[in-house]
């Protein structure tokens, strides 16, 4: 089953490729992943969304926590925290169709961000489910392109990833 | 290990200006003297040509100048795992950083701290494929604990002493810093004692109280316990509070190929060394126990055989300073995630706690064990051919040497033996390559070790394969008076690949013959090649001629010993589990198991377990990998 961890890591030359080369060598499949930088200087955020069985999840978060650069770990379960994708899908679209895929678009609270006569570029954030759904009413029309951003999820309520976390010094 | 390795900040006060101005170059020599280092391997290449000008005047280190980096890498090794400390390593970049790589491999699957330093072109230079640029931090990701690249001449101080630190703490492990040219050539203010800045790294040494009382109540309650010894325990330098707790409780210890030492041999308790090729009572001990306690060991494969059917019936207690050891191949019931020396100290207490409520009752287990002990000795068969046995040679050089020596041996049939044959008594005396078995190991880790133990016998056991491999260093020996002693133990052939293919291949002895030996054309001759680096040579081809060779090698300590020990192709190392099965198909010799007569419902052994584990169960097994 899928599991979003969140790493909080140390922004260092080659951080991803230690993340990145870890999952590959220990056998762990990655399904998504970002990247970003934090609320602190020098320290970044990577969102894993990794498909395993409990016991060898408890194996990557160990591995992952000898990284030196890694400084904390937290699994977000789905129900504890808000998690968002992003996607850019350009849909073939004619003077037929435009105002059905319209309407969908605005079901789904997505936006049109660019027109073209035979084309449109919908803007869409949500969880997995809500765009998935999106893609699934969107297909008929024809999807040209698709462009996804990994999954970032944020704890729900007032606690921090960051928080009780020796800060680097610069 | 213990934390001692920071640097103090109270010693190099005096001779350091914390505003002196120093090249990238001297702040390398110099923070290497104030962590206290005193004895580098090496060899100069381009990128790394700075820092051996300042090496050049420094009065606290002494440079041994190898003929191969893979050799500085494992005398790196070999200084580490005799002494307990930092061995360092430097080379240059590229080719002289990636003849680095196999020892640094070997170092991180064997827990050894080792110091890699190396060179690496401008960095105005890297990624454009310039000459002798080699990505070694990129190659080293998956092989060291961590790794370091250094463009800035102000960030040497606090990298190194960092590195060394991570490199000694915790589970110990190879560091590399790779620098660049720029950074050793320019010049920056050197700041000592540095800032070490590790928000990622904080190992735990001190274990839960809660889990330590849960196993103390285990072990005494426990009908069938044993304690599975691992390298972890001599690497934390626990083997004092190991005798101790070991005494306490009168629980059955193995020790395993890298823990070979950390338990005396001599001791009533030691059922000896499990595994592949373990004594019949280690590996039965473990396979039928109720409770293994792991002392800093990791269930590697060649202990377990088959995972899945190993130690059916056991509860598992596993302390390990490293958490990703625990339950990763086997599920503990009792993790323990500390300092192994720390741990049995506690464990101590609460199992006399836990003991005051319940006398345990070893004494059926030991019945056993005792009579497993009696009818399954380590020993050997005569060879079939007439020729020198090399289990009595090994037998002999650690006979006539004794336990203050270190032993370092290469990899294959000579280690095995070295491992059953030789009786050791004291932590660090045991060097080998465990986890990842790199032949050409012997030779480099010996003048390491005898580096770091000037005062200590030094014997490099090896095969004549090995030592093909690596045997340039014994020019370093003679040049630098390191005068090792090394045992060819010379069967003419790489012979574990041989034994294997005897055995699972229909005796079919592809590309294992190296014509070294009885009857072959001897190329090379060992004792001509021994002599042309300026040692003593000694060739062996009689039972009659063994001690007096190792006895003149015992006396000659101003240049280094040869001895080709010319052997038996045929012998072959027993016990032997094959490869992928349960370790209840453990073979005494050749088509001799262990016979079960005993009441399988008590060792969880089922009918077609021991069905299958009779006499042809080693010819059935043709998984070899070897």
């Amino acid at each position: 089953m899928s599991h979003v961890l969140s790493l909080l890591v140390e922004d260092k030359p080659g951080l991803l490729t230690r993340v990145a080369g870890l999952f590959a060598r220990r056998g762990f499949n990655i399904e998504s992943l970002a990247v970003g930088p934090t609320e602190i200087p020098g320290l970044s955020r990577i969102t894993v969304v990794v498909d395993v069985e409990d016991l060898p999840l408890e194996q990557v978060t160990k591995q992952l926590n000898k990284l030196i650069n890694v400084i904390k770990i937290v699994e977000l379960e789905q129900t504890q925290s808000v998690q968002r994708e992003h996607l850019l899908i350009k849909v073939r679209a004619d003077n037929a169709n435009r105002s059905q895929i319209l309407e969908s678009v605005n079901l789904f609270r997505a936006k049109v961000v660019d027109v073209a006569p035979d084309a449109l570029v919908i803007e869409v954030t949500g969880d997995t489910a809500k765009t998935q759904a999106l893609l699934r009413v969107l297909e008929p029309y024809g999807i040209r392109e698709l462009a996804q951003s990994g999954l970032v999820a944020i704890g729900r309520g007032s606690k921090s990833i960051t928080e009780r976390v020796a800060l680097p010094k610069n | 290990m213990p934390a001692s390795s920071l640097p103090t900040p109270t010693a190099p006060a005096a001779e350091s200006d914390a505003h002196e101005i120093l090249t990238g170059a001297e702040a390398v020599v110099r923070t290497l003297e104030l962590i206290g280092v005193t004895d580098v391997f090496g060899l100069p290449g381009g990128a790394i040509l700075p820092v051996y000008d300042p090496l050049m005047d420094t009065k606290k280190i002494r440079h041994i100048l190898v003929r191969h980096e893979q050799g500085a890498g494992h005398a790196a090794e070999g200084y580490a795992s005799s002494s307990g400390k930092v061995g360092v390593a430097i080379a240059t970049s590229g080719p002289g950083a990636t003849n680095l790589v196999t020892a640094i491999a070997d170092a991180h699957m064997d827990s050894v701290p080792i110091l890699a330093i190396t060179g690496q072109v401008f960095s105005t230079l890297m990624g454009t494929d310039a000459f002798q640029e080699a990505d070694i931090v990129g190659i080293t990701m998956p092989i060291t604990k961590h790794s370091f690249l250094v463009t800035q001449p102000g960030e040497i101080p606090a990298t190194l002493a960092a590195a060394y630190h991570i490199a000694s703490t915790g589970r110990p492990g190879p560091v590399l810093v790779d620098i660049t040219k720029d950074a050793q050539q320019n010049s920056a203010p050197f700041v000592w004692p540095p800032k070490i800045d590790l928000p990622g790294y904080r190992p735990v040494t001190k274990a839960h109280g809660k889990q330590i009382v849960a196993a103390a109540q285990l072990i005494a309650e426990a009908k069938k316990p044993v304690f599975y010894v691992g390298g972890g325990v001599i690497r934390a330098h626990a083997s004092d509070q190991l005798l101790a707790f070991a005494n306490a409780t009168g629980v059955p210890v193995v020790t395993t190929l890298m823990a070979r030492g950390a338990f005396p041999d001599s001791h009533p308790h030691h059922l000896g060394m499990p595994g592949m090729h373990g004594t019949v009572p280690a590996v039965l001990a473990l396979q039928e126990a109720d409770l293994l306690v792991a002392l800093g060991a990791r269930f590697d494969d060649r202990v377990t055989g088959k995972a899945a059917l190993f130690a059916p019936k056991a509860k598992v207690v596993h302390v390990d300073i490293d958490p990703a050891e625990i339950s990763k191949i086997r599920v503990a019931d009792v993790p323990i995630v500390g300092d192994v020396r720390d741990v049995l100290v506690d464990l101590l207490a609460a199992f006399e706690d836990a003991a005051a409520v319940a006398t345990p009752d070893y004494s059926a287990w030991w019945k056993y064990l005792n009579d497993l002990r009696e009818e399954f000795p380590l020993g050997y068969t005569a060879t079939s051919d007439g020729l020198l046995s090399p289990q009595h040679v090994i037998q002999r050089i650690g006979e006539l040497t004794g336990p203050e020596a270190v032993y370092a041996s290469g990899v294959g049939q000579h280690q095995m033996w070295a491992a059953q044959f030789i009786k050791y008594e004291r932590p660090n005396s045991w060097l080998n390559s465990g986890g990842a078995g790199t032949m050409g190991y012997s030779v480099p880790a010996a003048m390491g070790a005898k580096v770091a133990q000037p005062d200590r016998v030094v014997w490099a056991i090896d095969g004549d394969g090995c030592f093909q491999m690596t045997n340039q260093e014994l020019a370093t020996c003679v040049i630098n008076d390191i005068p090792i002693k090394v045992a060819i133990i010379n069967n003419s052939s790489l012979g574990m690949v041989r034994q294997w293919q005897t055995l699972f291949y229909n005796g079919r002895y592809s590309n294992t013959d190296l014509n070294t030996g009885h009857q072959s054309i001897r190329i090379p001759d060992f004792v001509k090649l021994a002599e042309a680096y300026g040692c003593l040579g000694i060739r062996v081809e009689r039972e009659d001629q063994v001690d007096a060779a190792i006895k003149l090698a015992l006396e000659t300590n101003d240049r280094p010993v040869v001895i080709d020990f010319v052997v038996s192709a045929d012998a072959m190392v027993w016990p032997m589990v094959p490869q992928g099965v349960s370790n209840n198909y453990v073979q005494y010799a050749r088509d001799h198991s262990p016979t079960w007569d005993d009441d399988m419902a008590e060792t969880g052994r089922t009918e077609q377990d021991s069905s299958a584990g009779g006499a042809s169960a080693l010819r059935t097994v043709t998984g070899g990998n070897e």
